[in-house]
């Protein structure tokens, strides 16, 4: 427990929380834990944690059952993407034939939607179906699956950790900064040579990782990075930063990063992401319910050059933040905010009912569906 | 859950004290926008567009306490309690 303190390890699925403090909570609590390793991956542009399983499906399993016994749980269950699930079912067998586990290892196959990834949505998916996140108190780590302790991990975190557990806190420093030591999966999308993930040390020039990725395939006016529920940010000043939070000044999330090519409208896409977003609303919480497709609307006004009450939709991306269950509006709120900011010219040109792009078609990927 | 009334500063006299000062907190899934919080508690509770409480997150002044207990009270969702002010929560 010490060597994963030393190592700054911090969580993978988005919202960077120390995973020593996390099993720490767990380990408090009186009765039996639970290990639930969250591989759901519900953001539709994020593909890492399918990479992760369909490759080294071992790795995360082994730092499950790591946390298994450092939290003294004798189950451990694995959710992930319909996609590798054949993978890890492999896996497992192999390892009971090798009986090397203490571990009682499940699999579930993931809910496939954008909110079904937080953590209590993934307790309630596995304890009832539901793939929506639960109100809190109580926390997880008190009374989550079956009213026992629960940890969540994103499968990303679990690899980590196995390796740490292996190898130590001073080798896992040995990558990244001494404030975000080790590495990250990412993975990168849009105007970009080769698509899709890469592991990547923290602190590596964003410019370096899109060359890592085959190089910019065009001129671009911005990067959206952390995930959809992250934030847009102006090329020209991002590409010469450091691929950290310290460096980029915002959270790293789930390591999604999408370059908008000049040619596409900012606005248009996020237009295109709000109502996909609002579409996967749990529909729980009024203001997330309600406010999102009012915001949608809005924005997509906004696209279309129809008449915008752009008051309104600031105020109401304001009053959204912070009053969810779950983080979903704050995500939402934090993303378009950062569009509004960063395509600020665009936004002009499109209140006169203009819009300077020179290609409509899609950058970022939203599933069809009842929600495209 | 529903700490609130006399009873339970009986059953816990440290809650005599104000060394605990308390913040109202809201269950937003329980809550369905009934709108009888902001009623009781105009200084610290408003509706959004949608009917939905805009909830003050300061702690609450001595002068309101009685009042935040009655929101707490009349709420026919049970969707409000009163927590510890210096304890983070994902709820607002």
């Amino acid at each position: 427990m010490g060597e994963i303190e030393r190592s700054g390890l911090v969580g993978r699925g988005g919202a960077a929380f120390p995973t020593a403090k996390k099993l720490l909570a767990v380990t408090f609590q009186p009765g039996r834990a639970v290990v639930i390793a969250n591989g759901t991956e519900g953001e539709p542009a994020s593909e890492k944690d399918r990479a992760l399983l369909a490759r080294a499906p071992h790795l995360v399993l082994d730092g499950a059952a790591v946390a298994a016994d450092l939290v003294a749980a004798g189950e451990a269950i694995i959710v992930v993407h319909r996609d590798v699930r054949g993978t890890v079912d492999r896996a497992l067998e192999e390892r009971r034939a090798a009986r090397i586990d203490r571990t009682q290892f499940r699999v579930v196959t993931a809910a496939d939607r954008f909110v079904a990834g937080e953590a209590s949505a993934v307790v309630n998916w596995v304890a009832r179906g539901k793939p929506v996140p639960m109100a809190k108190p109580p926390r997880l780590a008190e009374r989550g699956l079956g009213d026992r302790p629960t940890l969540v991990q994103n499968v990303e975190t679990l690899a980590n950790l196995a390796l740490i557990a292996r190898l130590g806190a001073t080798w896992y420093r040995t990558l990244g900064t001494s404030e975000e030591p080790g590495s990250m999966l990412v993975t990168i999308l849009g105007a970009i040579g080769t698509p899709g993930v890469l592991e990547v040390e923290i602190g590596t020039p964003v410019s370096n990782l899109l060359e890592q990725a085959g190089g910019l395939t065009g001129p671009i006016q911005a990067l959206l990075v952390g995930g959809y529920f992250g934030r847009w940010l102006p090329a020209e000043v991002s590409l010469r930063r450091p691929f950290s939070a310290r460096g980029l000044g915002i959270g790293l999330g789930a390591g999604l990063v999408i370059a908008l090519p000049v040619s596409a409208c900012g606005v248009a896409e996020t237009a295109r992401l709000a109502r996909y977003l609002a579409n996967e609303s749990a529909g729980q919480c009024g203001p997330c319910a309600f406010g999102l497709p009012a915001i949608a609307n809005e924005l997509e006004s906004l696209a279309q050059g129809r008449p915008t009450h752009m008051a309104i939709l600031k105020r109401w991306i304001s009053e959204i933040e912070g009053r969810g269950a779950c983080s979903h509006p704050d995500g939402v709120a934090r993303m378009i905010r950062s569009a509004l900011e960063v395509f600020a010219n665009e936004v002009t040109q499109h209140e006169g009912g203009w819009c300077t792009a020179v290609d409509q078609r899609r950058i970022l990927p939203t599933p069809n569906g009842w929600s495209s | 859950m529903h700490r609130s009334g006399p009873a339970s500063h009986l059953a816990n006299p440290q809650r005599l004290v104000l060394v605990n000062p308390v913040r109202i907190r809201v269950d937003r899934i329980a809550c369905d926008g009934r709108g009888l919080c902001a009623e009781v508690l105009p200084e610290l509770i408003r509706l959004d567009d949608w009917g939905f409480p805009i909830i003050d997150q300061g702690v609450i002044p001595g002068h309101l306490e009685a009042h935040a207990e009655d929101a707490v009270e009349l709420c026919p969702k049970m969707a409000l309690w009163l927590a510890e002010a210096d304890r983070h929560g994902p709820n607002r």
